[in-house]
């Protein structure tokens, strides 16, 4: 399996794919996860799905950047409204969250369903956007990521020192003059990139787990952001490569569940044996006798 | 359809007409919606909405799990095993979450993908042999259900979809009616239930069993993420609307069943997904309510900080010819003409407040002089006392 890695092109292209997405995810995902907006992303990915049909709709193809583009514009829709309910109303953001989620997905379905009635078949494979597929990945759509998503690390680097402040201390950050919603907003957009990157191996519906689990599990290794960032992005790629080489040696097992379940069993693992905050030396030192001494 | 159809025509006396099918996918679907919003409104108001995402996802895996081991897709053991893993995801979380190591958020995150890509690598794996497809999991099969129907002898009863949401509609609304005071305290004052007894724990973990058995029903007619848009659009719709917990109940109710049936018939015309078009009215009914409501509603905040605005400016306006007036620069001060340099308002927002002032009777204006009368020196000073 690991020899096609240098000789197959398919298996070449893909991995380098779902790498990318590791990455990008596990990076930005992290400050997801300390900003406590670890479900943002789900209600954002979900989001998606309305924009890949409706961008299809418009240009007719299925050019990678165009679905992109429009996922992007629908997730970003999809986070100001929640912004928005949160500010202007007493719901609190578990209900923006659920509801952003539960009716722009619903419109997604309704297109998608609509579009798969047409007498063409241009629109044959947009719903592999629900659970990825990334047997389906050209080199196009590796480079389509590739030009998006490591622009995202750049602007990650430039801006380290106020997107540290602002996920441990926004107080602290506006009190020092920092622009913080302007900070909010180029947060926000990298998670836009880093779920538009995934659409194609992970599918909007799984895609909150990439966020999540990497950081959930870096986290439990390091008190260091820099230390916890790397690790999530280095536990990210590793979950994509694992996930896709396993989905691609069993036959009908689709990639993204796939791909989640590797980064799953990755975070489990370090919440309960990462050194020092593992849960089973907690246990380990509540369960030890307590010797008296006379 | 169904039984029916296949009589043959002298057995049809004692056989009741089954029913249009459009109208039994109205009906069946208005039960799930209103089954739905029930729960919901206990979620909302508790601030666990997105628990109600977790559960969704999870029960598939306890209907694939239970379906290996009795290998019937209708039997009810399905539908209890599904319920109790919704009931375990909750469990999990919270589990999670008292450790410390994670926040809730987080917590939520990570399980629910987790237990989902479980359940839909195996329906991938078995597909099959299984009568679940991933399209059907994220879909739901309404059009589908009148199809499947319980019959006795020749009488047809009506959809078996219909009876299921119906059952658990009637259940939740046994348990509703029952436990609507400790529910109501629970939610509003966890820590005045605690005190009283109430055990608010069981309580929550009674709304999650009921929340994971309307998921698994629902599950069939509308598809994973949609229950949530009938368990989390409707309640919160009805949360803008009132203050009292009787009134949201039955609006949110009420949200469910006009969500069910426009979106219906949405999904008639259009001739697409009946859950995806349910989901996205009741986005509408909340948008409607988002924007219009009495009250909270945008368009009612909007005037209200208009409104603020120009009683302020009026308060200022009035204080201001107080101070002055009856002094030697009162005659400049109290210029109509001059106020707009005095108050750094524009013109035309003064000459409102002057209009607004002189038709409530406030001030009186003579060549432009300004003059408070009797009600607008009390108001004035009332507001320099700070009484206003």
């Amino acid at each position: 399996m690991f020899d096609d890695l240098f000789t197959d092109y398919t298996l070449r292209t893909v991995v380098l794919g779902s790498t990318l997405l590791g990455i990008v995810s596990g990076m930005v995902g992290a400050f997801a996860v300390l900003r406590r907006q670890s479900l943002l992303g789900d209600a954002m990915s979900h989001a998606a799905l309305p924009g890949i049909v409706l961008a299809f709709i418009v240009t007719g193809s299925r050019e990678p950047l165009a679905l992109m583009i429009g996922a992007a514009l629908a997730c970003w829709i999809g986070a100001l409204l929640v912004m928005s309910i949160v500010r202007t109303t007493r719901l609190k953001s578990d209900s923006a969250l659920g509801l952003i989620l539960a009716t722009f997905f619903g419109a997604g379905l309704v297109l998608l369903t609509w579009v798969q009635q047409w007498p063409t078949a241009a629109q044959a494979g947009l719903d592999r956007y629900l659970f990825g597929q990334t047997a389906t990945l050209l080199e196009r759509d590796v480079i389509a990521m590739a030009i998006i998503g490591l622009p995202t690390l750049l602007i990650l680097a430039l801006f380290w020192k106020e997107c540290a402040i602002l996920a441990f201390d926004p107080d602290f950050a506006s009190t020092i003059g920092l622009p913080v919603r302007l900070l909010d907003v180029l947060l926000t957009s990298l998670l836009v990139v880093a779920i538009i990157i995934g659409l194609q191996t992970v599918g909007v519906v799984l895609m909150s787990a990439m966020l999540v689990a990497p950081a959930a599990a870096a986290r439990q290794w390091t008190d260091r952001l820099g230390v916890m960032v790397a690790l999530s992005g280095l536990f990210g790629a590793s979950a994509g490569v694992v996930g896709t080489l396993l989905s691609g040696a069993v036959a009908r097992l689709p990639t993204g569940p796939m791909i989640v379940v590797c980064i799953s069993v990755l975070a489990f693992a370090s919440l309960l044996l990462a050194p020092r905050r593992g849960l089973v030396w907690a246990w380990l030192r509540n369960a030890r006798p307590i010797v008296m001494h006379r | 359809m169904g039984m029916a159809a296949e009589c043959p025509p002298d057995c049809y006396a004692p056989v009741m007409r089954p029913m249009n099918p459009l109208t039994d996918i109205v009906l069946i679907a208005s039960a799930t919606a209103v089954a739905c919003a029930l729960p919901g409104v206990f979620l909302v108001l508790r601030r666990v909405a997105m628990i109600s995402d977790a559960i969704t996802h999870t029960v598939l895996l306890g209907i694939v799990l239970a379906f290996f081991v009795v290998q019937d897709i209708r039997s009810p053991i399905l539908a209890v095993a599904a319920a109790g893993t919704g009931v375990a995801t909750v469990a999990l979380i919270e589990l999670l979450h008292r450790t410390g190591r994670i926040r809730e958020d987080a917590a939520i995150g990570l399980v629910f993908p987790f237990l989902f890509s479980i359940a839909v690598m195996l329906i991938a794996q078995y597909a099959g042999n299984v009568h679940l497809d991933v399209d059907a999991v994220l879909l739901g099969e309404l059009a589908f259900a009148p199809l499947d129907r319980y019959t006795l002898g020749n009488i047809d009863l009506g959809p078996r979809a219909l009876w299921l949401m119906g059952g658990i509609l009637g259940v939740s609304l046994l348990l509703l009616i029952m436990f609507y005071k400790e529910l109501k305290l629970a939610t509003f004052d966890a820590a005045l239930a605690a005190t009283l007894g109430f055990m608010p724990t069981a309580l929550h973990y009674g709304l999650m069993s009921v929340v994971s058995l309307t998921a698994v029903g629902a599950f069939n007619a509308v598809g994973s993420v949609l229950v949530v848009a009938l368990m989390v659009a409707p309640p919160a719709a009805a949360y803008l609307l009132t203050d009292r917990l009787s009134r949201m109940l039955a609006l949110s109710a009420a949200f469910g069943m006009l969500a069910a049936i426009l979106g219906c018939a949405a999904a008639f015309v259009l001739d697409t997904s009946i859950a995806g078009a349910m989901a996205v009215v009741t986005g509408l009914i909340f948008g409607m309510a988002w924007i219009f409501a009495p009250e909270r509603g945008l368009v009612a905040q909007a005037l209200r900080h208009a409104r603020q605005r120009q009683e302020f400016a009026q308060a200022m306006l009035l204080v201001h010819v107080l101070h002055h007036e009856r002094t030697p620069q009162g005659a400049v001060e109290c210029d109509a003409a001059h106020l707009n340099e005095h108050l750094c308002w524009d013109a035309s927002f003064t000459a409102h407040i002057l209009r607004r002032a002189e038709q409530q009777g406030l001030l009186q204006r003579q060549n432009s002089e300004i003059t408070l009368t009797e009600s607008g020196r009390r108001l004035a000073e009332q507001t320099l006392r700070g009484e206003r």
